[in-house]
């Protein structure tokens, strides 16, 4: 039960005047902006100067869900593999459910790496309870990244795809 | 016996299940909404899975949600812990039939009893007084009116699909009653989607003693002995005891007995519990009958030395109550206080906020159930409950005294709790002796300055 390691989304930069980064206060600062619902914040203080900017629509601040014990046996949604290397905004998976890349089996995936999509464009299909939900991208762009294999199960919040907009 | 179980609750109640499961060598799998993201208690269970948002109804409230990451995680069996969805006999129904068990009572015992208005015609089946009142619900305001003259006011109005003290109106005269009926059936379609409301006489001078029950899928009911939850604070309840001081052991054992014929005449197998009012010659009423595991339960498990979610498990997984009624003891003396985030001060406006500091109280006969703890961070989407105190000892004397001292070591900063009022009430007279009613926690708030 260890604290939170360093903030995971948004880009931030806070600067104590002898170099160190206040983790504390950032982490403070996040939850600020969690619960105002803020997109971005700027804070200078005599020590400690900080800009937070928010990755994505969505929400919750943190992209990467605390991990789950190692379990030997529940096919649990892994966590993402990790915040977005560069600030790009993520589609995330609106529920619970597992993770299809495509309409079938045999069918072609909806997206790649390097695709275009638009609002409407169908990007995943997720399954709950038996009925299959076509996901849309919501925004337009470039598909960047995947973070999740065809048939993982994902959690709500959970980032899917890095979209680099238009 | 089930080797997965998914726990369909939040907080305190939820680290207490997934507390039961790692002691029967059961995964606990937990769920979370956005709100309760990095909170420690889920560190403890086997696996999280976030759910939703923070607001209730697309996050603990929502069975579609709950239900899909019960699949993912392919569980045996869903623990639904108190309030949310405990009481909700859709749910159970939609749990079975996805090959889930819901850790609870069948959902004929769940319609049955949750339904206030039947629970009273089951109790008059079995011989149990119930409180004077409309045998079914509201037909209109005539009809209150009516019916107010027979049984006398004060009366007060209640919600057919309600409970846990909400959606209940007092009246003593006609002109309040009629306005109690029409902002009552208001409040119950908003709060429950069913307007019905009825009425009953409204016992002054009350005490509230409750029966802990526990059956199994073979037939076999047990009691679990009773807990006086007399103090309440707008139909919340405050403290909690077991025994009861109020009560000779001639009404225990008609109480208990009364408990066990109820939820037999309800075919009920889990934990449940049957809730009366008595009045001031110890004539009990049904008050009713909560399907479910309660807030309360830890003093009944003091007193009795029984894990009660433990055995929870057990009878959904289709085990026999291995104990028999005379093995049950009622050993020494339990109190629970329940702290809240609120301002005593200040109306007992709900206080979220941070704890920048929470330290809990322990040693001899001191238990503590909460999830919080340094640095969490209590939203104000869920109730202001942070932690039950709970002590036990050989008598009565001997809980207050420890209980004042466990009191005085809790120590909170950044949100304000109600630990100073039970500090007032436990070491009030009328508390130490026992004679309290159901309006005295409101006539000693009142009185102060």
């Amino acid at each position: 039960m260890g604290d939170r390691k360093q903030p995971e989304d948004g880009g931030g930069a806070g600067r104590t005047n002898s170099g160190r980064v206040d983790v504390e206060a950032i982490r403070q600062l996040l939850e600020l902006m969690s619960q105002h619902d803020l997109a971005e914040l700027e804070i200078e203080q005599e020590d400690l100067a900080v800009r937070l900017r928010k990755a994505g629509a969505a929400a919750a601040p943190a992209a990467v869900p605390p991990a789950p014990a190692q379990p030997a046996a529940p096919a649990v949604p892994e966590s993402g593999a990790g915040a977005p290397a560069e600030d790009l905004p993520t589609i995330k998976s609106p529920m619970v459910g597992t993770f299809y890349t495509a309409s079938g089996p045999d069918a072609e995936a909806f997206v790649e790496v390097g695709d275009q999509v638009t609002e409407e464009s169908v990007v995943c299909v997720i399954e709950a309870m038996k009925v299959f939900n076509e996901i849309r991208a919501e925004m337009s762009g470039t598909i960047e990244k995947i973070f999740v294999r065809n048939a993982q199960a994902v959690e709500f919040g959970q980032p899917l795809f890095a979209v680099r907009p238009d | 016996m089930f080797s997965r179980i998914l726990v369909a609750n939040r907080g305190e109640i939820a680290l207490r299940v997934i507390r039961a499961c790692k002691e029967m060598g059961i995964e606990a799998v937990a769920v979370y909404s956005e709100a309760d993201r990095g909170a420690r208690y889920l560190d403890l269970a086997d696996a999280a899975i976030c759910i939703g948002p923070a607001a209730a109804a697309q996050s603990y409230l929502n069975i579609a949600r709950i239900i899909s990451a019960a699949e993912v995680a392919d569980v045996d069996a869903i623990h639904p812990g108190y309030g949310f969805l405990a009481e909700n006999a859709h749910f159970a129904e939609v749990c079975r039939s996805c090959n889930i068990e819901f850790i609870g009572p069948s959902v004929e015992a769940m319609n049955l009893l949750g339904d206030k208005v039947r629970a009273r015609d089951v109790a008059k089946r079995v011989k149990i007084y119930t409180i004077p009142g409309s045998s079914a619900a509201l037909e209109s305001e005539e009809d209150a009116l009516r019916l107010a003259h027979e049984i006398g006011y004060p009366v007060i109005v209640k919600a057919a699909a309600g409970g846990g003290g909400r959606g209940m109106r007092i009246a003593h005269n006609d002109i309040s009653l009629t306005q109690a009926v029409r902002q009552g059936r208001a409040e119950a379609e908003a709060a429950f989607k069913d307007g019905r409301v009825y009425l009953e006489k409204y016992l002054e001078g009350a005490r509230h003693v409750e029966v802990q029950i526990l059956g199994d899928r073979h037939g076999t009911v047990l009691h679990f002995w009773e807990r006086d939850c007399t103090l309440q604070r707008r139909h919340q309840k405050l403290v909690e005891e077991s025994p009861s001081p109020g009560i000779s052991p001639r009404t225990r054992e008609k109480l208990c007995d009364a408990a066990v014929r109820l939820a037999q005449a309800a075919g009920y197998y889990g934990a449940g519990t049957c809730e009366f009012l008595l009045d001031r010659h110890e004539t009990f009423y049904l008050l009713e009958v909560n399907a479910r595991i309660q807030v309360e339960h830890p003093v009944t498990e003091m007193v009795t030395g029984i894990d009660l979610v433990e055995w929870q498990i057990r009878v959904a997984a289709g085990e026999a109550l291995r104990m028999k009624q005379r093995d049950v003891p009622q050993n020494g003396h339990a109190i629970e206080c329940r702290i809240n985030a609120e301002d005593c001060s200040n109306g007992f406006r709900p206080c979220p906020g941070r704890l920048d500091k929470f330290r809990i109280p322990g040693g001899p006969g001191v238990r503590v159930d909460t999830h919080c703890y340094d640095g969490w961070t209590i939203g104000p989407q869920y109730d202001s409950m942070i932690a039950k105190v709970i002590v036990h000892r050989p008598n009565r004397r001997a809980a207050i005294a420890t209980m004042r001292r466990a009191l005085a070591e809790f120590q909170t900063e950044g949100v304000k709790t109600t630990v100073p009022l039970h500090q007032q009430i436990i070491a009030n007279p009328d508390f130490i002796s026992g004679k309290v009613d159901t309006g005295w926690v409101e006539r000693m708030l009142q009185k102060k300055p």
